[in-house]
């Protein structure tokens, strides 16, 4: 089995309180990995330590078999690896129009013909030159998000980091996201890391996925055998039971 | 059933530098002692629709009716003073997060007591005793300890438990839920929305569960309104879903990533342009 993100041991603690405890993943080449649990289950914290937003206590990343300083990320490693954070509505400058945002990318890993890479970069996430000036105000949810993940292609890397992306968005423009997801990443055979609370996300998007509790991870499985109800924790069942919806009580 | 909400052609437009926007054109419904869903995307009026029974419109924008009407009482018509008593103790709303609608610089139980002694006259211990013990009904554990926390200290689905209590502790006959449980996670979700269920049905209230999910909003409620740029498209029974009629009501049920389906890529709307005539 090859590996291009492997996570081995990796704690991360504030204070007293683990957030993170002894995890260990292993993401292959062109995969698409999923990362479930509720709120406070470290599914994020894991995602923001591999990206190096998360201060990592103990433990050991490595990226293509090459072993990363937890602490300090240099420029190449952000040209491999991206991340789409949860909230568009946080995560864009408000006062940069899309045209200065997506140059940043650019910029900071000096790349040339910016010209082209932004129009080629706006037309992939299916917005099209016309949306270059406008701010992100002028924008809905599903755009803004567009943008981000625009943002995040740029630079052309090879595995995304993806933090709910879609959470903060409606139902119907969820499906259009998830759809450009699918599409960007067969195209350019991109691994994703992705981090969701809804089961059904997940298990349309990736093909295997951990079961996060506490900070640590309770169960690993395909999501075929989460389909089929091959479980073993009763944590995941709750999920499952979760994410098919409200029963009345009472039903009338 | 006897009706206690009458909402005839309600429009809601605001004035922009760039013209009149109509967020709500001509949204017409009545409401007993139900539960009424309304599903939409954004900028589909459904919330816009909530505010304007609650009187909660921003003073720039326009609101219009044939009728709104609250229990015999002409909700246009009202001087702000009767609408200001309406407003928490007989008509209550439920907002999104309870991170930004909570009071961040108060405790979670003088919260509580506030909405209570604006419209009752109760004393201090005795509304201090009902607001823990509302606190306890919607199943927060240790309430007299909740009661003195900030929102800050609590987790998202204890503060919306909070903002339930808030809302119901004056025993509203309406209450407006608009998206309660989209910043929750899946499983506090079910949690909440068990609580709710509970209550609503106990005290025999009428309901207005404001969502964009449309399979969530079917399984709670009666009967689902279903909006598209500010007019109502469709309105059919809760256990009629399955026979939809139009396209947008299809796409909405069908746009969600279930479990045990493999659809790639997803269904979309595909927005027709007289589906917003």
């Amino acid at each position: 089995m090859t590996v291009i993100v492997s996570a081995e041991n990796l704690t991360v603690s504030y204070d007293d309180f683990l957030a993170l405890d002894t995890v260990s993943i292993d993401v292959e080449p062109g995969e698409s990995f999923g990362l479930v649990g509720e709120s406070g289950s470290g599914k994020s914290t894991l995602l923001r330590a591999i990206a190096g937003l998360s201060p990592v206590t103990s433990g050991r990343i490595a990226l293509d078999g090459k072993p990363l300083d937890v602490r300090y990320r240099d420029k190449a490693f952000y040209r491999q690896v991206q991340m789409v954070f949860q909230d568009p509505y946080g995560s864009l400058h408000p006062r940069q129009t899309v045209d200065r945002l997506l140059q940043e990318p650019l910029a900071i890993h000096g790349v040339a013909d910016s010209e082209r890479r932004i129009l080629r970069a706006l037309d992939e996430v299916g917005l099209g030159a016309s949306f270059r000036f406008r701010y992100s105000h002028q924008l809905s949810g599903g755009q803004r998000q567009r943008i981000a993940i625009a943002r995040a292609l740029i630079i052309e890397p090879q595995i995304m980091l993806l933090d709910e992306p879609t959470s903060a968005l409606d139902a119907s423009v969820q499906a259009e996201v998830l759809n450009l997801l699918e599409q960007v990443r067969r195209d350019r055979k991109l691994t994703y890391i992705m981090v969701s609370h809804d089961l059904g996300v997940v298990t349309h998007m990736c093909e295997r996925l951990a079961v996060m509790k506490n900070g640590k991870v309770v169960e690993r499985l395909s999501s075929a055998d989460l389909v089929a109800g091959r479980l073993s924790e009763d944590y995941t069942k709750n999920l499952m039971v979760a994410s098919k919806g409200f029963v009345r009580a009472n039903a009338v | 059933m006897s009706t206690m909400l009458t909402v005839d052609d309600l429009r809601v437009s605001f004035p922009t530098r760039t013209g009149l926007i109509e967020a709500v054109r001509g949204v017409s419904f009545t409401l007993g002692r139900e539960r009424l869903g309304i599903v939409g995307e954004s900028g589909s009026g459904k919330s816009q629709t909530g505010r304007a029974i609650m009187g909660l419109t921003p003073a720039h924008a326009k609101v219009s009716a044939s009728k709104l009407n609250f229990d015999g009482i002409d909700l246009l018509t009202a001087p702000a003073k009767v609408r200001r008593s309406l407003r928490g103790s007989r008509i209550a709303m439920i907002l999104q997060d309870p991170k930004y609608s909570l009071n961040p610089v108060m405790s979670i139980g003088r919260q509580i007591v506030e909405t209570l002694r604006t419209h009752e006259n109760v004393g201090k211990r005795e509304a201090r005793d009902r607001a823990i013990a509302m606190l306890e009904a919607v199943q927060i554990r240790d309430a007299g300890r909740v009661y003195d926390l900030h929102p800050h200290e609590v987790s998202g689905g204890m503060g919306q438990r909070a903002m339930i209590a808030m809302m119901l502790i004056a025993g509203p006959e309406l209450l407006v839920a608009d998206e309660p449980t989209s910043a929750l996670d899946v499983t506090v979700q079910l949690e909440v929305l068990g609580i709710l269920d509970k209550l609503v049905s106990e005290r025999g209230m009428g309901l207005i569960f404001i969502s964009h999910d449309l399979r969530l909003v079917s399984s709670f409620c009666d009967r689902v309104i279903v909006m598209y740029a500010g007019k109502i498209v469709e309105e059919l029974a809760a256990s009629d879903l399955g026979n939809a009629k139009h396209p947008y009501t299809q796409g909405l049920l069908n746009c969600m990533p279930t479990l045990g389906t493999n659809r790639h890529p997803l269904p979309v709307l595909d927005r027709q342009p007289e589906w917003a005539l």
